[in-house]
Protein backbone atom coordinates (compact mmCIF):
# COMPACT_ATOMS: atom_id res chain seq x y z
CA UNK A 1 0.00 0.00 0.00
CA UNK A 2 2.94 2.36 1.02
CA UNK A 3 6.50 1.87 -0.68
CA UNK A 4 9.04 4.51 -0.01
CA UNK A 5 12.38 3.91 -1.45
CA UNK A 6 15.37 5.93 -0.33
CA UNK A 7 13.33 8.90 0.57
CA UNK A 8 15.26 12.22 1.20
CA UNK A 9 14.05 15.56 2.01
CA UNK A 10 15.40 18.71 2.20
CA UNK A 11 14.31 22.12 2.80
CA UNK A 12 16.50 24.55 1.17
CA UNK A 13 20.22 23.49 2.83
CA UNK A 14 18.55 21.51 5.53
CA UNK A 15 17.67 18.17 5.36
CA UNK A 16 14.84 17.13 7.31
CA UNK A 17 14.54 13.08 6.41
CA UNK A 18 17.50 11.08 4.75
CA UNK A 19 17.34 8.08 2.75
CA UNK A 20 13.99 6.36 4.49
CA UNK A 21 12.70 3.21 2.98
CA UNK A 22 10.10 1.56 4.59
CA UNK A 23 6.61 -0.08 3.36
CA UNK A 24 2.86 -0.63 4.66
CA UNK A 25 1.01 -3.65 3.95
CA UNK A 26 -2.28 -3.22 3.76
CA UNK A 27 -4.76 -3.68 6.79
CA UNK A 28 -1.65 -2.59 8.51
CA UNK A 29 -1.25 -0.21 11.32
CA UNK A 30 1.72 0.92 10.98
CA UNK A 31 3.55 3.79 13.81
CA UNK A 32 6.14 6.33 13.07
CA UNK A 33 8.06 7.35 16.73
CA UNK A 34 10.65 9.94 17.54
CA UNK A 35 11.20 13.11 18.95
CA UNK A 36 9.76 16.18 17.64
CA UNK A 37 11.76 17.67 14.86
CA UNK A 38 12.83 13.61 14.15
CA UNK A 39 11.26 14.16 10.49
CA UNK A 40 7.93 12.51 10.97
CA UNK A 41 5.60 15.03 9.64
CA UNK A 42 7.76 15.94 6.73
CA UNK A 43 7.96 12.45 6.02
CA UNK A 44 3.71 11.95 6.02
CA UNK A 45 3.58 15.16 3.86
CA UNK A 46 5.26 13.79 1.19
CA UNK A 47 3.19 10.13 1.56
CA UNK A 48 0.07 12.43 1.23
CA UNK A 49 1.65 14.51 -2.10
CA UNK A 50 1.62 17.61 -0.24
CA UNK A 51 5.20 17.94 -0.65
CA UNK A 52 7.24 16.42 -3.77
CA UNK A 53 10.03 14.47 -2.61
CA UNK A 54 13.55 15.77 -2.88
CA UNK A 55 15.42 12.02 -3.89
CA UNK A 56 13.63 8.76 -3.76
CA UNK A 57 10.58 7.39 -4.88
CA UNK A 58 6.97 6.86 -3.03
CA UNK A 59 4.35 4.80 -4.28
CA UNK A 60 1.17 5.26 -1.99
CA UNK A 61 -1.93 3.11 -3.28
CA UNK A 62 -0.35 1.80 -5.83
CA UNK A 63 0.29 5.49 -7.49
CA UNK A 64 3.42 7.47 -7.78
CA UNK A 65 3.26 10.58 -5.54
CA UNK A 66 5.40 13.05 -7.71
CA UNK A 67 3.87 11.94 -11.06
CA UNK A 68 0.00 11.14 -10.05
CA UNK A 69 -0.12 13.16 -7.02
CA UNK A 70 -4.09 13.80 -7.88
CA UNK A 71 -4.71 9.86 -7.66
CA UNK A 72 -2.70 9.59 -4.85
CA UNK A 73 -4.72 12.56 -2.74
CA UNK A 74 -7.84 10.72 -3.85
CA UNK A 75 -7.09 7.33 -1.86
CA UNK A 76 -5.52 8.93 1.29
CA UNK A 77 -7.39 10.38 4.03
CA UNK A 78 -4.99 12.58 5.75
CA UNK A 79 -4.96 14.30 9.57
CA UNK A 80 -2.15 17.01 9.50
CA UNK A 81 -0.72 17.31 13.03
CA UNK A 82 -2.68 19.98 14.94
CA UNK A 83 -6.23 19.71 12.86
CA UNK A 84 -6.65 22.93 10.84
CA UNK A 85 -10.06 23.55 10.52
CA UNK A 86 -11.97 26.46 9.44
CA UNK A 87 -13.65 28.09 12.87
CA UNK A 88 -15.95 29.63 11.48
CA UNK A 89 -17.80 27.01 10.22
CA UNK A 90 -20.14 24.33 11.94
CA UNK A 91 -19.19 20.80 11.92
CA UNK A 92 -21.47 19.62 9.19
CA UNK A 93 -20.90 22.64 7.47
CA UNK A 94 -17.19 21.46 6.62
CA UNK A 95 -17.46 17.80 6.96
CA UNK A 96 -20.03 18.66 3.75
CA UNK A 97 -17.68 21.02 2.27
CA UNK A 98 -14.60 18.36 2.07
CA UNK A 99 -17.40 16.11 0.59
CA UNK A 100 -18.04 18.46 -1.66
CA UNK A 101 -14.21 18.89 -2.55
CA UNK A 102 -13.64 15.10 -2.80
CA UNK A 103 -16.50 14.53 -4.94
CA UNK A 104 -18.25 12.04 -3.16
CA UNK A 105 -21.94 10.61 -3.80
CA UNK A 106 -24.83 10.94 -1.91
CA UNK A 107 -22.74 13.65 0.12
CA UNK A 108 -25.37 13.98 2.86
CA UNK A 109 -25.83 10.22 4.05
CA UNK A 110 -21.93 10.10 4.10
CA UNK A 111 -21.50 12.94 5.91
CA UNK A 112 -24.03 11.79 8.55
CA UNK A 113 -22.42 7.85 8.35
CA UNK A 114 -19.02 9.59 9.57
CA UNK A 115 -20.25 11.41 11.86
CA UNK A 116 -21.74 9.06 13.36
CA UNK A 117 -18.64 7.25 13.25
CA UNK A 118 -16.46 9.33 15.06
CA UNK A 119 -19.25 10.34 17.30
CA UNK A 120 -19.63 14.03 16.90
CA UNK A 121 -23.35 13.71 15.13
CA UNK A 122 -25.16 15.54 18.50
CA UNK A 123 -22.67 18.50 17.84
CA UNK A 124 -23.39 18.56 14.00
CA UNK A 125 -24.57 22.53 14.16
CA UNK A 126 -21.94 23.47 16.46
CA UNK A 127 -19.20 26.02 14.95
CA UNK A 128 -16.00 24.56 14.94
CA UNK A 129 -14.64 27.19 16.93
CA UNK A 130 -16.49 26.00 20.09
CA UNK A 131 -15.62 22.75 20.23
CA UNK A 132 -12.40 21.24 22.67
CA UNK A 133 -9.72 20.04 21.18
CA UNK A 134 -10.91 16.44 21.57
CA UNK A 135 -14.00 17.01 19.62
CA UNK A 136 -11.80 19.01 16.84
CA UNK A 137 -9.73 16.01 16.77
CA UNK A 138 -12.71 14.00 15.73
CA UNK A 139 -13.66 16.70 13.31
CA UNK A 140 -10.50 16.28 11.44
CA UNK A 141 -10.79 12.46 11.60
CA UNK A 142 -14.04 12.22 10.07
CA UNK A 143 -12.90 14.58 7.39
CA UNK A 144 -9.96 11.86 6.91
CA UNK A 145 -12.18 9.13 7.14
CA UNK A 146 -15.04 10.79 4.37
CA UNK A 147 -13.98 8.78 1.36
CA UNK A 148 -13.22 5.92 2.27
CA UNK A 149 -9.83 5.82 1.68
CA UNK A 150 -7.35 2.81 1.12
CA UNK A 151 -4.41 4.93 3.43
CA UNK A 152 -4.69 7.10 6.22
CA UNK A 153 -2.08 8.94 7.69
CA UNK A 154 -2.27 10.54 10.94
CA UNK A 155 0.23 12.74 12.50
CA UNK A 156 0.11 12.47 15.85
CA UNK A 157 -3.39 11.76 16.53
CA UNK A 158 -3.92 11.42 20.03
CA UNK A 159 -1.78 14.61 20.76
CA UNK A 160 -3.88 16.90 23.45
CA UNK A 161 -6.91 14.51 24.16
CA UNK A 162 -7.63 13.42 27.50
CA UNK A 163 -7.33 9.37 28.62
CA UNK A 164 -10.73 8.66 28.02
CA UNK A 165 -10.83 10.27 24.53
CA UNK A 166 -7.19 8.69 23.71
CA UNK A 167 -8.98 5.29 24.23
CA UNK A 168 -11.94 5.88 22.14
CA UNK A 169 -9.85 7.20 19.17
CA UNK A 170 -7.84 3.86 19.99
CA UNK A 171 -10.53 2.12 19.68
CA UNK A 172 -11.61 3.61 16.43
CA UNK A 173 -8.18 3.16 15.09
CA UNK A 174 -8.40 -0.54 15.76
CA UNK A 175 -11.71 -0.83 14.27
CA UNK A 176 -10.77 1.22 10.78
CA UNK A 177 -7.71 -0.60 11.06
CA UNK A 178 -9.07 -3.97 10.12
CA UNK A 179 -9.69 -2.98 6.41
CA UNK A 180 -7.38 0.17 6.03
CA UNK A 181 -3.58 0.60 5.87
CA UNK A 182 -2.89 3.36 8.41
CA UNK A 183 0.17 5.05 9.37
CA UNK A 184 0.57 7.03 12.38
CA UNK A 185 2.85 9.23 14.21
CA UNK A 186 3.47 10.02 17.71
CA UNK A 187 6.29 10.46 20.38
CA UNK A 188 4.27 8.77 22.87
CA UNK A 189 5.64 5.15 23.31
CA UNK A 190 2.63 3.43 24.87
CA UNK A 191 -0.07 4.33 21.53
CA UNK A 192 2.33 2.97 19.88
CA UNK A 193 3.06 -0.44 21.66
CA UNK A 194 -0.73 -0.65 21.99
CA UNK A 195 -2.11 -0.27 18.02
CA UNK A 196 0.73 -0.61 16.16
CA UNK A 197 1.54 -3.84 14.09
CA UNK A 198 5.00 -2.57 13.33
CA UNK A 199 6.88 0.31 14.75
CA UNK A 200 9.50 2.55 12.71
CA UNK A 201 11.59 4.32 15.29
CA UNK A 202 12.66 8.16 13.51
CA UNK A 203 15.82 9.91 14.40
CA UNK A 204 17.44 13.18 12.77
CA UNK A 205 15.73 12.23 9.82
CA UNK A 206 16.87 8.61 9.88
CA UNK A 207 15.43 5.38 11.05
CA UNK A 208 17.30 4.39 13.76
CA UNK A 209 14.70 0.66 14.07
CA UNK A 210 12.08 -1.13 12.77
CA UNK A 211 9.72 -3.85 13.24
CA UNK A 212 6.96 -5.18 15.59
CA UNK A 213 7.08 -3.50 19.25
CA UNK A 214 7.50 -6.69 20.93
CA UNK A 215 10.28 -7.96 18.61
CA UNK A 216 12.21 -4.27 19.19
CA UNK A 217 12.38 -5.15 22.71
CA UNK A 218 14.32 -8.04 22.10
CA UNK A 219 16.25 -7.43 18.91
CA UNK A 220 17.75 -3.88 19.08
CA UNK A 221 17.66 -3.27 23.01
CA UNK A 222 20.05 -6.84 23.52
CA UNK A 223 17.00 -8.93 24.99
CA UNK A 224 17.06 -6.86 27.65
CA UNK A 225 18.30 -8.35 31.56
CA UNK A 226 17.72 -11.61 32.56
CA UNK A 227 17.25 -12.11 36.18
CA UNK A 228 18.68 -15.52 37.37
CA UNK A 229 17.90 -16.85 41.16
CA UNK A 230 19.71 -19.92 42.03
CA UNK A 231 19.68 -22.12 45.31
CA UNK A 232 22.56 -21.70 47.58
CA UNK A 233 25.48 -18.84 46.99
CA UNK A 234 26.15 -20.10 43.26
CA UNK A 235 29.84 -19.48 44.13
CA UNK A 236 31.67 -20.01 40.82
CA UNK A 237 28.62 -19.62 39.24
CA UNK A 238 29.54 -15.84 38.10
CA UNK A 239 32.57 -17.02 35.93
CA UNK A 240 30.90 -19.78 34.28
CA UNK A 241 28.19 -17.04 33.27
CA UNK A 242 30.39 -14.71 31.76
CA UNK A 243 31.91 -17.01 29.58
CA UNK A 244 29.02 -17.66 27.83
CA UNK A 245 28.39 -16.54 24.23
CA UNK A 246 25.73 -13.85 23.97
CA UNK A 247 26.46 -12.17 27.45
CA UNK A 248 27.59 -8.85 28.09
CA UNK A 249 27.48 -8.54 31.66
CA UNK A 250 26.57 -10.18 34.40
CA UNK A 251 26.34 -8.45 38.11
CA UNK A 252 26.19 -10.30 41.04
CA UNK A 253 23.34 -8.61 43.19
CA UNK A 254 23.06 -10.94 46.53
CA UNK A 255 23.98 -14.48 46.98
CA UNK A 256 22.41 -16.44 44.33
CA UNK A 257 20.93 -13.64 42.43
CA UNK A 258 22.44 -12.26 39.53
CA UNK A 259 21.72 -9.81 36.75
CA UNK A 260 22.61 -10.35 32.71
CA UNK A 261 23.11 -7.89 30.09
CA UNK A 262 22.78 -9.79 26.74
CA UNK A 263 23.45 -9.17 23.36
CA UNK A 264 21.47 -7.96 20.62
CA UNK A 265 19.65 -10.26 18.56
CA UNK A 266 20.16 -13.34 20.39
CA UNK A 267 17.88 -15.07 23.11
CA UNK A 268 20.49 -16.65 25.42
CA UNK A 269 17.66 -18.26 27.82
CA UNK A 270 18.35 -21.54 26.93
CA UNK A 271 22.17 -21.53 27.18
CA UNK A 272 22.14 -20.21 30.40
CA UNK A 273 19.66 -22.75 31.43
CA UNK A 274 21.48 -25.23 30.44
CA UNK A 275 25.10 -24.08 31.95
CA UNK A 276 23.45 -23.91 35.11
CA UNK A 277 22.31 -26.73 35.41
CA UNK A 278 25.35 -28.93 33.93
CA UNK A 279 27.39 -26.87 36.26
CA UNK A 280 25.35 -28.69 39.36
CA UNK A 281 23.34 -25.59 40.43
CA UNK A 282 19.64 -25.66 41.12
CA UNK A 283 17.91 -23.07 38.93
CA UNK A 284 14.89 -21.72 40.72
CA UNK A 285 14.17 -18.27 38.29
CA UNK A 286 15.00 -17.32 34.86
CA UNK A 287 13.77 -14.04 33.57
CA UNK A 288 13.83 -11.94 31.02
CA UNK A 289 13.01 -8.34 31.84
CA UNK A 290 11.46 -6.32 28.84
CA UNK A 291 12.60 -3.30 27.94
CA UNK A 292 10.10 -0.86 27.28
CA UNK A 293 9.75 0.87 24.08
CA UNK A 294 10.46 3.74 26.13
CA UNK A 295 13.78 2.68 27.10
CA UNK A 296 14.51 1.30 24.07
CA UNK A 297 13.79 4.74 22.20
CA UNK A 298 16.05 6.30 24.72
CA UNK A 299 18.62 3.81 23.93
CA UNK A 300 18.18 4.87 20.34
CA UNK A 301 18.16 8.10 20.12
CA UNK A 302 20.96 8.59 22.94
CA UNK A 303 23.40 6.52 21.06
CA UNK A 304 23.42 9.71 18.54
CA UNK A 305 23.73 11.95 21.57
CA UNK A 306 27.00 13.93 21.02
CA UNK A 307 26.56 15.35 17.51
CA UNK A 308 22.08 15.20 17.99
CA UNK A 309 22.59 17.84 20.71
CA UNK A 310 24.28 19.76 17.77
CA UNK A 311 21.65 18.87 15.38
CA UNK A 312 19.11 19.89 17.62
CA UNK A 313 20.06 23.13 18.54
CA UNK A 314 20.85 23.91 14.72
CA UNK A 315 17.51 22.67 13.58
CA UNK A 316 15.58 25.28 15.67
CA UNK A 317 17.26 27.88 13.64
CA UNK A 318 16.74 25.72 10.42
CA UNK A 319 20.69 24.94 9.96
CA UNK A 320 21.77 21.85 8.56
CA UNK A 321 21.46 18.55 10.76
CA UNK B 1 -13.38 22.28 -12.59
CA UNK B 2 -16.48 21.79 -9.82
CA UNK B 3 -14.04 22.71 -7.39
CA UNK B 4 -13.98 25.82 -8.62
CA UNK B 5 -17.65 26.20 -7.65
CA UNK B 6 -17.35 24.05 -4.34
CA UNK B 7 -14.61 26.70 -2.96
CA UNK B 8 -15.86 29.64 -4.27
CA UNK B 9 -19.39 28.51 -2.90
CA UNK B 10 -17.74 28.25 0.82
CA UNK B 11 -15.51 31.43 0.64
CA UNK B 12 -18.49 33.70 -0.89
CA UNK B 13 -20.62 32.34 2.30
CA UNK B 14 -17.78 33.10 4.53
CA UNK B 15 -17.96 36.82 3.55
CA UNK B 16 -20.80 36.65 5.21
CA UNK B 17 -20.10 34.38 8.61
CA UNK B 18 -17.75 37.29 9.11
CA UNK B 19 -18.00 40.80 9.18
CA UNK B 20 -15.88 41.08 6.30
CA UNK B 21 -19.25 41.26 3.90
CA UNK B 22 -20.82 43.96 5.83
CA UNK B 23 -18.39 46.34 6.99
CA UNK B 24 -17.21 46.68 3.23
CA UNK B 25 -20.37 47.31 2.19
CA UNK B 26 -20.86 49.87 4.37
CA UNK B 27 -17.49 51.26 3.94
CA UNK B 28 -18.83 51.79 -0.47
CA UNK B 29 -22.67 51.80 0.02
CA UNK B 30 -22.94 54.96 2.31
CA UNK B 31 -20.59 57.02 0.68
CA UNK B 32 -22.18 56.09 -2.76
CA UNK B 33 -25.40 56.85 -1.06
CA UNK B 34 -24.64 60.23 0.57
CA UNK B 35 -22.69 61.62 -2.78
CA UNK B 36 -25.74 60.20 -4.76
CA UNK B 37 -28.31 62.24 -2.96
CA UNK B 38 -26.02 65.27 -2.70
CA UNK B 39 -25.59 65.29 -6.65
CA UNK B 40 -29.34 64.99 -7.05
CA UNK B 41 -29.94 67.30 -4.54
CA UNK B 42 -27.83 69.79 -6.26
CA UNK B 43 -29.21 69.30 -9.54
CA UNK B 44 -32.49 69.57 -8.43
CA UNK B 45 -32.04 73.14 -6.88
CA UNK B 46 -29.69 74.45 -9.37
CA UNK B 47 -30.94 72.72 -12.79
CA UNK B 48 -28.80 70.14 -14.88
CA UNK B 49 -28.93 66.66 -14.99
CA UNK B 50 -26.64 64.60 -13.17
CA UNK B 51 -24.82 62.01 -15.61
CA UNK B 52 -25.67 58.23 -14.82
CA UNK B 53 -22.57 57.31 -14.24
CA UNK B 54 -21.45 59.90 -11.69
CA UNK B 55 -21.17 57.31 -8.62
CA UNK B 56 -19.21 55.21 -10.37
CA UNK B 57 -16.22 57.17 -9.91
CA UNK B 58 -16.50 57.70 -6.71
CA UNK B 59 -17.04 53.67 -6.59
CA UNK B 60 -13.51 53.05 -8.81
CA UNK B 61 -11.85 55.05 -5.87
CA UNK B 62 -13.11 53.25 -3.05
CA UNK B 63 -12.24 50.03 -4.92
CA UNK B 64 -8.71 50.66 -4.59
CA UNK B 65 -9.30 50.86 -0.68
CA UNK B 66 -11.95 47.51 -0.08
CA UNK B 67 -10.60 45.14 -3.10
CA UNK B 68 -7.82 44.34 -0.96
CA UNK B 69 -9.86 43.93 1.95
CA UNK B 70 -11.62 41.39 0.07
CA UNK B 71 -8.91 39.96 -1.35
CA UNK B 72 -6.36 40.17 1.87
CA UNK B 73 -7.22 36.90 3.89
CA UNK B 74 -8.64 34.36 0.85
CA UNK B 75 -4.98 32.59 1.03
CA UNK B 76 -3.28 34.35 4.13
CA UNK B 77 -5.61 32.79 6.10
CA UNK B 78 -5.11 29.38 5.18
CA UNK B 79 -1.86 29.09 5.23
CA UNK B 80 -1.72 31.25 9.10
CA UNK B 81 -3.75 28.61 9.75
CA UNK B 82 -2.38 25.46 7.99
CA UNK B 83 -5.78 24.87 6.41
CA UNK B 84 -4.54 25.09 2.98
CA UNK B 85 -3.21 21.23 3.87
CA UNK B 86 -5.91 19.43 3.79
CA UNK B 87 -7.29 21.67 0.69
CA UNK B 88 -4.02 20.52 -1.30
CA UNK B 89 -4.15 16.65 0.09
CA UNK B 90 -7.69 16.72 -1.42
CA UNK B 91 -7.75 16.42 -4.94
CA UNK B 92 -8.06 20.07 -5.41
CA UNK B 93 -5.59 21.50 -8.02
CA UNK B 94 -3.75 25.15 -7.11
CA UNK B 95 -5.44 26.95 -10.41
CA UNK B 96 -8.71 25.51 -8.95
CA UNK B 97 -8.42 26.79 -5.64
CA UNK B 98 -7.18 30.18 -6.45
CA UNK B 99 -9.99 30.41 -9.11
CA UNK B 100 -12.29 29.44 -6.66
CA UNK B 101 -11.38 32.18 -3.96
CA UNK B 102 -11.47 34.96 -6.63
CA UNK B 103 -14.52 33.85 -8.08
CA UNK B 104 -15.99 34.27 -4.45
CA UNK B 105 -14.04 37.74 -4.29
CA UNK B 106 -15.79 38.15 -7.70
CA UNK B 107 -19.25 37.38 -6.33
CA UNK B 108 -19.20 39.95 -3.66
CA UNK B 109 -18.22 42.79 -5.56
CA UNK B 110 -20.33 41.87 -8.35
CA UNK B 111 -23.42 41.89 -5.63
CA UNK B 112 -21.92 45.99 -4.36
CA UNK B 113 -22.04 46.67 -8.05
CA UNK B 114 -25.73 44.95 -8.36
CA UNK B 115 -27.00 47.62 -5.52
CA UNK B 116 -25.00 50.25 -6.86
CA UNK B 117 -27.00 49.78 -10.12
CA UNK B 118 -30.47 51.16 -8.26
CA UNK B 119 -28.49 54.83 -8.51
CA UNK B 120 -29.32 54.93 -12.20
CA UNK B 121 -33.10 53.57 -12.00
CA UNK B 122 -33.93 56.02 -9.78
CA UNK B 123 -32.08 59.14 -11.44
CA UNK B 124 -34.46 57.29 -14.46
CA UNK B 125 -37.33 58.73 -12.44
CA UNK B 126 -36.24 62.14 -12.05
CA UNK B 127 -35.11 62.80 -15.33
CA UNK B 128 -36.27 63.42 -18.89
CA UNK B 129 -35.71 62.29 -20.86
CA UNK B 130 -34.61 59.02 -19.47
CA UNK B 131 -31.28 58.37 -19.03
CA UNK B 132 -29.19 56.65 -21.46
CA UNK B 133 -29.82 53.09 -20.51
CA UNK B 134 -27.28 51.22 -22.56
CA UNK B 135 -24.35 53.77 -21.89
CA UNK B 136 -25.00 52.91 -17.82
CA UNK B 137 -24.85 49.19 -18.76
CA UNK B 138 -21.68 49.71 -20.43
CA UNK B 139 -20.02 51.39 -17.51
CA UNK B 140 -21.41 49.30 -14.97
CA UNK B 141 -19.70 46.31 -16.70
CA UNK B 142 -16.71 48.17 -17.58
CA UNK B 143 -16.67 48.35 -13.39
CA UNK B 144 -17.12 44.92 -12.96
CA UNK B 145 -14.48 43.96 -15.45
CA UNK B 146 -12.09 46.00 -13.57
CA UNK B 147 -12.68 45.05 -10.46
CA UNK B 148 -12.20 41.42 -11.41
CA UNK B 149 -8.71 42.50 -12.73
CA UNK B 150 -7.86 44.34 -9.25
CA UNK B 151 -9.05 40.99 -7.97
CA UNK B 152 -6.95 38.94 -9.27
CA UNK B 153 -3.99 40.98 -7.93
CA UNK B 154 -5.39 40.84 -4.60
CA UNK B 155 -5.27 36.89 -4.78
CA UNK B 156 -1.90 36.57 -6.07
CA UNK B 157 -0.48 39.26 -3.03
CA UNK B 158 -2.97 37.02 -0.66
CA UNK B 159 -0.77 33.55 -1.44
CA UNK B 160 2.55 35.68 -0.82
CA UNK B 161 1.88 36.55 3.08
CA UNK B 162 0.71 34.29 5.62
CA UNK B 163 -0.29 37.40 7.36
CA UNK B 164 -3.72 39.33 5.90
CA UNK B 165 -2.14 42.81 6.39
CA UNK B 166 0.86 42.63 4.71
CA UNK B 167 -1.04 40.99 1.72
CA UNK B 168 -3.44 44.33 2.01
CA UNK B 169 -1.17 46.74 2.12
CA UNK B 170 1.03 44.80 -0.88
CA UNK B 171 -2.40 44.68 -2.55
CA UNK B 172 -3.23 48.43 -2.30
CA UNK B 173 0.25 49.54 -2.80
CA UNK B 174 0.56 48.16 -6.10
CA UNK B 175 -2.99 48.81 -6.72
CA UNK B 176 -2.22 52.84 -6.20
CA UNK B 177 1.49 52.50 -7.90
CA UNK B 178 -0.59 51.69 -11.24
CA UNK B 179 -3.42 54.45 -10.80
CA UNK B 180 -0.80 57.25 -9.76
CA UNK B 181 1.81 56.28 -12.27
CA UNK B 182 -0.45 58.38 -14.73
CA UNK B 183 1.21 61.89 -13.55
CA UNK B 184 4.99 61.18 -13.65
CA UNK B 185 4.51 59.74 -17.01
CA UNK B 186 2.28 62.26 -18.55
CA UNK B 187 4.88 64.06 -20.46
CA UNK B 188 7.10 60.84 -20.90
CA UNK B 189 8.34 59.59 -24.05
CA UNK B 190 10.05 56.41 -25.71
CA UNK B 191 9.30 52.82 -25.71
CA UNK B 192 8.98 52.30 -21.84
CA UNK B 193 6.91 55.02 -21.28
CA UNK B 194 4.72 53.94 -24.00
CA UNK B 195 4.52 50.46 -22.26
CA UNK B 196 3.95 51.65 -19.01
CA UNK B 197 1.26 53.78 -19.76
CA UNK B 198 -0.44 50.58 -21.18
CA UNK B 199 -0.67 49.68 -17.51
CA UNK B 200 -2.09 52.47 -16.20
CA UNK B 201 -5.51 50.98 -15.43
CA UNK B 202 -7.68 53.56 -14.73
CA UNK B 203 -7.14 55.11 -17.99
CA UNK B 204 -8.40 51.24 -19.48
CA UNK B 205 -11.95 52.54 -17.70
CA UNK B 206 -11.85 56.56 -17.75
CA UNK B 207 -10.96 56.54 -21.90
CA UNK B 208 -14.13 54.63 -22.83
CA UNK B 209 -15.84 52.18 -21.02
CA UNK B 210 -17.57 55.83 -18.79
CA UNK B 211 -18.81 56.87 -21.68
CA UNK B 212 -20.43 54.11 -22.58
CA UNK B 213 -18.08 52.50 -25.57
CA UNK B 214 -16.68 49.37 -25.14
CA UNK B 215 -13.23 49.16 -26.47
CA UNK B 216 -11.76 45.80 -27.01
CA UNK B 217 -8.13 46.94 -26.65
CA UNK B 218 -9.03 47.71 -22.92
CA UNK B 219 -11.14 44.88 -22.69
CA UNK B 220 -7.67 42.81 -23.62
CA UNK B 221 -5.92 44.50 -20.90
CA UNK B 222 -8.03 43.87 -18.12
CA UNK B 223 -8.35 40.12 -19.03
CA UNK B 224 -4.84 39.74 -19.34
CA UNK B 225 -4.66 40.99 -15.72
CA UNK B 226 -6.69 38.86 -14.60
CA UNK B 227 -5.03 35.40 -16.63
CA UNK B 228 -1.40 36.52 -15.43
CA UNK B 229 -1.95 37.32 -11.57
CA UNK B 230 -3.95 34.21 -11.47
CA UNK B 231 -1.42 32.63 -13.21
CA UNK B 232 1.16 33.81 -10.92
CA UNK B 233 -1.06 32.99 -7.43
CA UNK B 234 -1.56 29.79 -8.87
CA UNK B 235 2.34 29.35 -9.30
CA UNK B 236 2.82 30.54 -6.37
CA UNK B 237 0.76 28.00 -3.86
CA UNK B 238 2.14 25.56 -6.30
CA UNK B 239 5.72 26.98 -5.43
CA UNK B 240 5.31 25.77 -1.39
CA UNK B 241 5.93 22.34 -2.20
CA UNK B 242 9.77 23.46 -3.72
CA UNK B 243 10.61 25.88 -0.92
Amino acid sequence: MIQVEHLTKRYGERTAVRDLTFHANKGEIVGFLGPNGAGKTTTMRVLTGYMPPSEGKVVVAGYDTLTESLEVRRRVGYLPENVPLYPEMTVVQYLDFMAELRQIPDRENRVDEVMETVNIAERAESFISNLSKGLRQRVGLGQALLHKPEVLILDEPMDGLDPQQQLEVKQLLREIGKDHTIMLSTHILAHAQELCERVIILNAGQIVAEDAPERLSLQIAGGGRIHLIVDGDGTGLHETLQALPGITHVNSIVDGRFELETAPGKDVRPEIARAVVTGGWNLLELQREKLSLEEIFIQLTAELAPDEAAANGGKAEGGAA
Amino acid sequence: MKNVWTVAKREFNMYFASPIAYVSAFLVLLPLGIYFYGNLAVSSQFGGTPQPTQTVGLFVVLMLFFIPVLTMRLLAEEQRTGTIELLLTAPVREWELVAGKWLAAFGFVALLIFFTGTYPLILNNYTTPSIDVGAALVAYAGLLIMGAAMLSVGVFFSTLFANQIAAYFATMAVLLALWLMQTPLQNATGPVANFLSYLIFPDHYYNNFINGVVDLGDLVYFLSVIVLFLFLAARSVESRRWR
